[in-house]
């Protein structure tokens, strides 16, 4: 996993509620494409046309926009479904932070598999910054310091669960951690085939 | 103390805690299915390391599995590679696998429930967000990502932090012709699309109670579209009953033990939750949606609202880019909207239950002229027995195309999407921008109002045909 320790630049914002990983990437790209690929199929329900030239209305579309390192979202960012494409897709835009009020659960858990950061702060504080951020003024996220210093140079904080924190920090592999706890692992396994015998699945002589 | 439903699942299978909330979890069951199965599984073999447990995963080709009959894995050529990727991932690891054409094939939230693959009282993830769907049968189920995925094919466990625990009481009975489905778009309607992030949520109350387990199954599968992870309801003995006698569930003294533990598994009076909300049962009406969240419901005698009247600006261009979209104008009535297709199918509502609720509204009708209708089992038990009881002659005799089983339409991730602009009037779960197929136009609706519009040729309140 990539490190996350701070960014500096634009921040776009994309004041919608309700975003779902559909509309960050189509599920066609992802059947078709590798992880690394993703990014100019980004939001395109939002960014082209449907003859696929681009809508320079969209915000994303905008100059000083292009490559902004952090998004600014509405309400339930990211819901939907599961796919971890939509924060490939968002990683190929140069996307490295999310500050909405909330997130789909599944989303917001593959924003840190892959050192994305996702910041929960209240709708106000976002619709602020927005403002603020509306002319391209470049913001820094720190996770260090665990804030977001705006364009006026006033720095505010965000929380971040301390594990995740430190994973993000040190690019840490969550698979070699847990494997290093397989002999605990393996223990509760086989205690659970005493305790749930029937949780331990076995077939007799039979097909499905 | 008095623990939730949710506590008990989440305590039964922590083999470490870690602190913060963190737990060491273990997964009892993974099902993986022909999208996001392949590259979990080749980046655990990338990494050289073997699958965990592989008697605990569980494999079969549904997203991207043409529908059309006579398939086969080539008919999607980008979906026969997934195919075979799946498959031979499958065979090299000793994962089970169930291949089209064969009993157990499906989509994987109704061939895991019906295989008994998974039980009240397991763990069960899955690279698929409706993962929660299997809650409906007191399982701990949830959606995950890719690198979870190969977490937990490679550790058979994932770390999970604790979400805050809320419980949706439905009280009252639901009305003749009201299903499983229309409460659940009434609860997104009522609650919000984003009501239930951070949260496992139990579903309980009278209503829920009456459910039969395959209605308790829709209902937790629209949970991901309140935001959450986890959708749950207690295990009763209509549970314990419907889960008896299928393939991987226990046999004889071992069954009895286990059910034992089941029924053990409800809310303990007292049990505390962080949110509570209460919901009339008895007030839903059949519920469609008219935009582009599945928050967007709204009674079938209702319309479709006004961007001038909404809150605040962003509401208002919400409301605007959703009805440009749909192609429908403010204040307009629901019913009555002219459809061009109808899509009766997918992990909301694909099982034996539904498509005879379907059938029942088909019989002795005809699609109206215009329409195209699909009716796609949602997997290949529920197609054979859906055939040896007459339905599939019932829905062609009224002109319906009877499919072979997987998502097909509602992730239009097979070559199946609904034409740009078209109307549809689908069972499915999500009506996002896209979703059916760029620029298709998705109502929500239950599978009787969806039969409903199919054979009238528009959005139609089902209780009206006689």
């Amino acid at each position: 996993m990539t490190p996350f320790t701070a960014v500096t630049g634009a921040a776009t914002p994309l004041m919608r509620a309700n975003i779902d990983t559909d509309v960050i990437v189509r599920i066609e790209r992802l059947t078709a494409f590798q992880r690394d690929q993703l990014g100019p199929y980004a939001f395109e329900a939002l960014r082209l046309r449907p003859d696929g030239s681009e809508d320079p209305g969209c915000v994303l579309n905008q100059p000083a926009f292009r490559n902004a390192p952090v998004l600014l979202a509405g309400e339930n960012f990211g819901c939907g479904s599961s796919r971890e494409g939509a924060v490939w897709a968002l990683m190929g835009l140069g996307i490295r932070c999310v500050i909405a009020p909330s997130f789909g659960d599944i989303f917001f858990n593959n924003c840190f598999q892959n050192g994305v950061l996702p910041v929960r702060w209240p709708m106000a504080l976002v619709e602020a910054l927005a403002t603020q951020c509306a002319g391209g003024a470049p913001v820094t996220v720190d996770l260090h310091a665990k804030t977001v210093t705006a364009p006026d140079r006033r720095a505010l904080p965000f929380d971040v669960d301390p594990l995740r924190r430190e994973a993000l920090l040190h690019g840490l592999d969550d698979i070699g951690l847990t494997l290093k706890d397989d002999a605990l692992i393996r223990e509760w396994q086989q205690a659970d085939r005493v305790r749930r015998p029937w949780a331990w699945p076995v077939v007799q002589g039979a097909t499905a | 103390m008095p623990r939730t439903l949710f506590d008990k699942l989440w305590d039964a299978h922590v083999v470490r805690e870690l602190g913060d909330g963190w737990a060491l979890l273990h997964i009892d069951r993974h099902l993986l299915h022909d999208l996001s199965g392949p590259p979990a599984m080749a980046e655990v073999a990338a990494r050289g390391l073997p699958l965990h447990n592989p008697e605990l995963d569980f494999a079969t080709p549904d997203h991207a599995a043409s529908s059309q009959p006579g398939r086969t894995p080539g008919t999607f050529p980008l979906g026969g590679r997934l195919h075979g990727a799946l498959r031979d991932l499958s065979a090299k690891s000793g994962v089970r696998f169930y291949d089209l054409g064969q009993p157990g094939q499906g989509i994987v939230h109704v061939m895991g429930p019906e295989l008994g693959i998974v039980l009240p009282g397991l763990t069960v993830i899955c690279g698929d967000s409706h993962t929660c769907t299997n809650g409906g049968l007191g399982a701990l189920a949830f959606g995950v990502g890719s690198s979870e995925s190969t977490h937990a094919l490679a550790t058979q466990t994932l770390r999970q932090q604790k979400p805050r625990r809320m419980r949706i009481r439905c009280d009252g009975e639901l009305g003749a012709g009201v299903t499983a489905k229309d409460l659940a778009l009434h609860i997104i309607g009522t609650l919000g699309a984003a009501a239930g992030v951070g949260c496992a949520i139990e579903f309980a109350g009278e209503a829920v109670r009456a459910l039969d387990v395959e209605a308790r199954l829709t209902l937790c599968n629209l949970t991901v579209e309140l935001g959450a992870r986890f959708g749950l309801i207690a295990p009763d003995q209509r549970t314990v009953d419907w889960v008896r006698g299928r393939l991987f569930a226990p046999t004889g003294a071992a069954f009895d033990a286990a059910a034992a533990r089941w029924l053990s598994l409800a809310s303990d009076e007292g049990a505390q939750f962080d949110r509570e909300e209460v919901i009339d049962a008895a007030a839903v009406a059949p519920t469609v949606t008219w935009g582009t969240s599945p928050e967007d419901a709204i009674a079938i005698d209702g319309h479709v609202p006004d961007p001038t009247d909404a809150p605040d600006a962003s509401a208002r261009s919400a409301i605007e880019a959703a009805l440009d979209y749909m192609g429908l104008a403010p204040r307009a009535a629901i019913a009555g909207t002219p459809v061009e297709w109808v899509f009766i199918g997918s992990c909301a509502n694909s099982r034996l239950p539904d498509l005879r609720a379907a059938a029942d509204v088909a019989r002795g009708r005809r699609v109206a002229d215009g329409v195209t209708a699909w009716v796609v089992p949602g997997s290949e038990n529920v197609k054979r027995a859906a055939e040896a009881e007459g339905l599939r002659e019932v829905f062609e005799a009224a002109g319906f195309q009877w499919r072979e089983p997987g998502c097909s339409m509602c992730v239009a991730a097979n070559g199946e999407q609904v034409p740009p602009k078209a109307r549809c009037v689908s069972t499915s779960n999500r009506n996002f921008v896209g979703r059916q197929g760029p620029g298709a136009r998705t109502h929500l609706a239950s599978p009787a109002m969806a039969a409903a519009a199919a054979v009238t040729g528009r959005i139609t309140d089902v209780r009206t045909l006689k």
